[in-house]
């Protein structure tokens, strides 16, 4: 860019994506400590506007709730071990449509596992985080400069949408420090929260525009708000099975489905005469790229498919991949999970996967499958 | 959902009398006569705290329990005599069992809210999974409905999101929202949050049918403890109190008991009620003649009122404009050069706490000035004090994806940790340099091997030393570059750089 001065620094991804939450408007951290999302908590308490120190993940994910509530935009970040004892409440929040960001920095499993090893293991749990298949918007970061503006969205489409969302991650990217100018990055503007203005009684689910009810938070003097985490009704009353709560828990589905055109974000590098699409995502996204450079460099035509929003499934990636005679699928997991997730358990003629655990893919592993050892 | 009343189990509520009569069985002949018998068993003393006047009865054969107060009502009570507030409650058909204290709880905290001089919409009535939680829809307050136990954390998190000491949280618990929650309750006294909580403690949970929880106490039949309940169950009050909470008080949960509630929506901080009651549907069936004031009494716990004056409540410390995180990154100019053609890994390794995470940031800013990209990862075992530290760096003359080393151009042992954890990778190099401290018996490897005493500058300068020699050996950043970097860190002082620089002199 002609004039721009250079802004050279030695950074890690929890800075830029502590730094972007801000700029988009989150107020809040609500932290619990675990590695590797640690430098997260670290970097937001230099941050954020306000702290607070959770005494465990549950808790975390209910004061977030009701922060939430009342009007404020919370962000926590934790693995996978925090990760499972928020689900119960990331669901409650998702019933009761609270926007707020899970950053999930993730490690080796299962279980504990190691705390200070990478992995992409997680997707599949995200896949079935809530209770009824209901995707919750996922965004993934694959370079430094997702950290900034995948954060941004992130914020964004929670409270667009009034839902929760994961920005995942792992150990590699939030804790690897890189050579980074800060020049490169676009100006965050901050979230315009449009709360409900109307008259008439206030319906904290109906089926508003986009299939997004309107936000009001509770203790408002206006209007009497209603939020709940059981199956409910427009005005958020507990319902059985009734055809109105029907369509509401319908709604919630579509809401995301729906409006994914809106949150669709990957990164597509096509090779003209290429017949081969390395598709990757997350951290494993580092050894595509210098993979797919290795390749052109030796003259063999290779295409790339980052995927960074991940759940729900963009229908752009099957049209891309369905232009392509092989597709090699790169993940740091056991099982190809994400390959599962796009396809079920039988992989269509084509698609073959290349994974690994306890240790990044190599480019030379996707070079040796793209182009033979 | 709730659980039927069992058909043999009817309740006839007379609230403008404050009593209740909860009777099995087919209706039997002489009921009122057998109210007026049992009268005498049934008096709650004027002050309310004293338990040696107050008599609750659930007798073995008619399973009729009640509760009078003595003397006369008092003046305020005609809402409640009505059995319901206008004002904050849009029903007197509270969706409970007939008997169950549920209803005294959600009419008194209408009456007290009024009382306490809230008005609906300054009201958030946060409600747990359990009976109790299905009160939402009666309530013209905002209601939240959550999770079971977690409407103390939900409630906590809606106090500090508003921030206003006009507005009022209420959380609605049960005692089995209390033991899964206890966390919760714990850590809203430990902060004080400026709300109430109310636990309806019918000793089981009624929802599920009747098991026992942890504030049931020793000796009360549930459906899972048919011989009684062979453990104590948690003092809540004690717990709260002790853990900070201001404002505690334990109550019969029978006749009007809206004053102690005003009370406690009054006080600052985190107040916390716990009305005991009993479930018709299962503790009183399972029971029987059992006395609530001789449970209380015989489980060693108190009823009456803790309090701990002029403590602050928490409130939220917003820090407006705070400096951007970018501010504390400095930023680093490119004022040195490097003739590095191709991309260069480098391993270094040592024992926690010798600074090889250290060394290696000052030669990625020491590169960066040279107008190199850089990548740096560590690896080290949880426990962050002890065991092996290892940075892996690529400095590259391009940009760099992927910052894993396959293949290492260069490892740096400084110590037996360090060599421990690389030993396999250094037996497989097939080329590249070993650079290795000189009291270190080097691994079989194709790598050529330098043996040099890095320690001798102190364990704690050992991996910085060793990257000033990579710089002096390689020629590949300058010495200039790593001063540089080492001054920008603030480090001048803490590193004995003259001291190095002459030890590398003979370094060619």
């Amino acid at each position: 860019m002609p004039g721009r001065k250079d802004e050279l620094v030695l950074i890690d991804g929890s800075r830029i994506i502590i730094e972007a939450s801000v700029r988009a408007g989150a107020e809040i951290f609500v932290g619990y400590p675990i590695t590797p999302a640690n430098w997260l908590y670290l970097y937001a308490t230099q941050r954020f506007p306000i702290i607070l120190a959770a005494p465990d993940e549950i808790t975390t994910l209910q004061w977030m709730a009701g922060l939430s509530a009342a009007g404020k935009t919370p962000v926590t970040a934790t693995s996978f071990p925090g990760f499972a004892l928020m689900k119960e409440s990331i669901n409650m929040a998702f019933m009761m449509e609270l926007p707020m960001v899970i950053i999930l920095a993730q490690r080796l499993g299962p279980s504990t596992g190691s705390a200070t090893c990478g992995a992409q293991g997680d997707l599949l749990l995200l896949r079935g985080l809530i209770s009824g298949g209901h995707p919750v918007p996922t965004l993934c970061i694959s370079d430094l400069d997702d950290c900034w503006n995948l954060s941004a969205s992130a914020v964004s489409i929670a409270c667009k949408l009034r839902t929760p969302v994961v920005l995942l991650t792992s150990k590699e990217m939030v804790m690897t420090l890189r050579s980074f100018d800060l020049s490169d990055l676009s100006p965050i503007d901050p979230i315009q929260h449009r709360f409900y203005s109307g008259e008439a009684a206030y319906l904290p689910y109906a089926d508003d525009q986009n299939r997004v009810p309107a936000f009001l938070p509770v203790g408002n003097n206006r209007h009497q708000v209603r939020l709940t985490s059981s199956t409910h009704d427009t005005r958020g009353l507990l319902q059985h099975s009734t055809d109105e709560a029907m369509a509401n828990t319908r709604r919630l589905q579509e809401k995301i489905v729906g409006n994914l055109p809106d949150f669709t974000y990957y990164e597509l590098d096509e090779m003209e005469g290429s017949d081969t699409l390395i598709f990757s995502y997350g951290i494993s996204s580092a050894a595509a790229r210098e993979a797919v450079r290795l390749l052109r460099e030796k003259g063999i035509a290779v295409s790339l498919l980052i995927g960074k929003t991940l759940l729900p499934a963009p229908p752009e990636y099957f049209t891309i991949l369905d232009k392509y005679e092989r597709v090699i699928i790169a993940e740091e997991n056991l099982s190809a999970q994400y390959c599962e997730i796009l396809f079920g358990g039988r992989k269509p003629a084509g698609i073959s996967t290349v994974g690994s655990i306890g240790k990044m893919i190599t480019p030379r592993a996707l070079v040796e499958e793209v182009a033979g050892a | 959902m709730r659980n039927e009343v069992p058909s043999e189990c009817k309740l006839v509520c007379i609230p403008d009398e404050h009593e209740m009569f909860v009777k099995a069985g087919r209706p039997r002949r002489g009921c009122q006569g057998m109210k007026k018998s049992l009268i005498s068993d049934c008096r709650l003393a004027e002050g309310r705290q004293g338990m040696s006047n107050q008599r609750l009865r659930v007798n073995a054969n008619s399973f009729a329990f009640r509760m009078r107060p003595q003397g006369s009502s008092r003046p305020d009570d005609a809402k409640h005599r009505q059995g319901m507030s206008t004002k904050f409650l849009n029903t007197t058909g509270l969706p409970y069992c007939k008997g169950c204290g549920h209803h005294l709880i959600a009419r008194n905290t209408a009456i007290a809210l009024e009382k306490s001089g809230f008005a609906p919409l300054d009201t958030i009535l946060v409600t747990d999974i359990g009976c109790h939680g299905i009160i939402d829809r009666c309530f013209n307050t905002h209601t939240v409905h959550g999770l079971h136990g977690r409407a103390a954390a939900l409630g906590a998190g809606i106090t500090l999101g508003l921030s206003d000491p006009k507005k009022k949280v209420v959380a609605f618990i049960g005692d089995g929202g209390a033991t899964i929650g206890l966390q919760h309750l714990l850590e809203a006294a430990r902060l004080n949050i400026n709300m109430t909580v109310i636990i309806h403690n019918n000793m089981l949970y009624g929802m599920t049918g009747g098991q026992a929880s942890g504030l049931t106490p020793c000796g009360f039949r549930t459906t899972i403890t048919p011989e009684g309940n062979p453990v104590a169950g948690y003092d809540i009050c004690a717990l709260a109190h002790t853990a900070g909470a201001p404002h505690v008080r334990r109550i019969i949960g029978v006749g009007d008991f809206s004053e102690e509630l005003t009370e406690a929506f009054k006080a600052d901080g985190l107040s916390l009620v716990e009305v005991v009651e009993i479930c018709p549907s299962y503790g009183a069936k399972l029971n029987p003649g059992t006395k609530l004031d001789t449970i209380i009494e015989a489980s060693g716990q108190k009823i009456g009122l803790w309090q701990t004056g002029n403590k602050d409540a928490y409130s939220l410390q917003c820090r407006e404009n705070l400096p951007s995180l970018f501010e504390k990154t400095p930023e680093i100019k490119v004022e040195f050069g490097s003739k590095l053609k191709r991309p260069f890994s480098i391993i270094l390794s040592g024992s926690a706490g010798e600074g090889v995470q250290l060394a290696s940031e000052l030669l990625a800013r020491a590169a960066i000035s040279s107008g190199l990209r850089v990548t740096k990862k560590g690896s080290y075992p949880v426990t962050v004090g002890v065991g092996f530290s290892t940075a892996e760096i690529i400095i590259s003359p391009r940009g760099i994806h992927f910052h894993g080393i396959s293949e290492p151009d260069l490892v740096i042992i400084t110590s037996k940790d360090g060599l421990r954890h690389n030993r396999k990778r250094i037996e497989a190099m097939k080329c590249g340099i070993l650079f290795i401290d000189e009291s270190l018996e080097p691994p079989e490897t194709a790598a050529e091997v330098v043996s040099h005493n890095f320690r001798g500058m102190g364990p704690r300068n050992a991996a910085i030393f060793a990257v000033f020699f990579f710089a002096r050996n390689s020629g590949l950043i300058s010495i200039s570059a790593m001063i540089k970097a080492i001054q920008d860190r603030g480090l001048a002082g803490k590193i004995p750089i003259e001291k190095m620089k002459k030890n590398l002199e003979g370094v060619v």
